[in-house]
């Protein structure tokens, strides 16, 4: 009898966890494109939000693209993920990390001239942790390749 | 399995395993942090705001193992009834919470430097919030729960229920930097691969495993204490019971 009352119970659970993951999995699918912190420039050439709605462009800052501005503050660069570049200007104090060839977030509106004017600059590091001297001697081994 | 849902033989063998989980939890958490704040390299990009790391993985580790513990714990209690199941979770639910805390208050003084924010309303952050919710309203019902006495031991079904359900916000956490676009890096430690230079991967490890030690001692001696509690329940209840009727007390 209290075998049958611990299976009954082990079955009803599993069909509520079934149930529940379902749900949970359901809920997160919706979410897909809702809950996405920013832009990638390929999502934002294909539809373009509205000219003055705030939202977030994220991308590589493409290598060789940061200019600055005579003024002094103002730099322009293009965002990219490979896919779609996006120009991109922002006056302001910039985040220490925010570098050529990394990732950023912009937030800001994108300008009818197609230049997406940020008001402010998030850094985004990606996930490898390499210390300074290994990058450094990684670098020179390319450097060494590429005179070769 | 059922060896181990017997309360004394569990606090037989808590007795001596919470002091060893604690000093040697201490003893490896404290080396690593030293190890990783004094002698672990710079990162190259982010300098010596890397050290953080240290902190900051393992709390989060510890903050979603603590509800993974707690929703095992509750399958069990509801399935096989094991008192010492549901004494489980409920010993881990405080721990959980302030290692969750601590997972959000050291990322957020790492996203400053690094990112240039204290905080933003991305997948990971906002996910980890939850958590921490999540635990706090688990607390809340437990309380509640005890109150009404329903529960002499253990957790309430209400409160093992919702043990279960909170834990779909766990997968949600951990894909949340896959699934969506998110401020915060996707995981550098997989499967059998680390993005992580092994310089740093190590002492990670290392504070990793010591601070799941000094977790563990913490809900061993949380359920001792639980135990305790009951036991001193209990025995004030039949003395209660004895005073009111004295002649129905001498007759059993």
């Amino acid at each position: 009898m209290a075998v049958r009352a611990k299976h009954q119970r082990l079955v009803l659970l599993g069909i509520a966890l079934v149930a529940l993951i379902g749900a949970g999995l359901l809920a997160t699918w919706a979410l897909r494109s809702q809950a996405s912190y920013f832009y990638v420039p390929a999502d934002m050439a294909a539809n373009p939000p509205e000219a003055d709605r705030a939202v977030r462009l994220g991308g590589m800052v493409e290598r060789g693209s940061m200019k600055n501005a005579p003024d002094g503050v103002t730099v322009n660069f293009i965002v990219t993920d490979g896919k779609a570049r996006i120009p991109v200007r922002f006056a302001g104090i910039r985040p220490a990390l925010f570098v050529e060839g990394s990732g950023v977030v912009a937030e800001g509106k994108l300008g009818r001239d197609g230049t997406f004017v940020a008001d402010n600059l998030l850094a985004k590091h990606d996930e490898k942790y390499v210390p300074r001297e290994m990058k450094d001697m990684q670098q020179a081994r390319k450097a060494i390749e590429n005179t070769k | 399995m059922h060896g181990f849902a017997n309360p004394a033989r569990f606090l037989r063998i808590a007795r001596w395993a919470t002091p060893l989980c604690l000093l040697l939890g201490f003893a490896l958490a404290a080396g690593a942090l030293v190890w990783g704040v004094f002698f672990a390299p710079a990162d190259a990009l982010q300098g010596d705001t890397v050290r953080i790391v240290y902190l900051h993985v393992p709390t989060a580790w510890l903050g979603m193992g603590g509800w993974s513990a707690i929703a095992i714990a509750s399958f069990t209690e509801i399935v096989w009834r094991h008192p010492l199941a549901g004494i489980a979770a409920r010993a881990v639910a405080l721990p959980g919470a302030v290692f969750t805390a601590l997972c959000l208050i050291t990322g957020s003084i790492w996203g400053r430097p690094a990112w240039g924010t204290w905080w933003v309303w991305d997948g990971r952050l906002t996910s980890m919030l939850v958590l921490l919710f999540l635990y706090f309203g688990y607390m809340a019902l437990d309380a509640a729960a005890r109150g009404s006495q329903q529960a002499r031991q253990g957790q309430s079904r209400i409160t093992a229920i919702f043990g279960l359900v909170g834990a779909v916000n766990i997968p949600v956490i951990h894909y949340s930097v896959t699934w969506w676009n998110s401020l915060h890096q996707p995981p550098s430690i997989t499967m059998g691969k680390s993005a992580m230079a092994a310089d740093f991967l190590v002492p990670l490890l290392i504070a990793t495993v010591g601070f799941s030690l000094i977790f563990g001692g913490i809900v061993m001696a949380r359920m001792r204490t639980i135990l305790a509690d009951e036991q001193a329940e209990a025995r004030l209840r039949r003395k209660a019971m004895r005073a009111q009727a004295p002649v129905a007390g001498e007759a059993w």
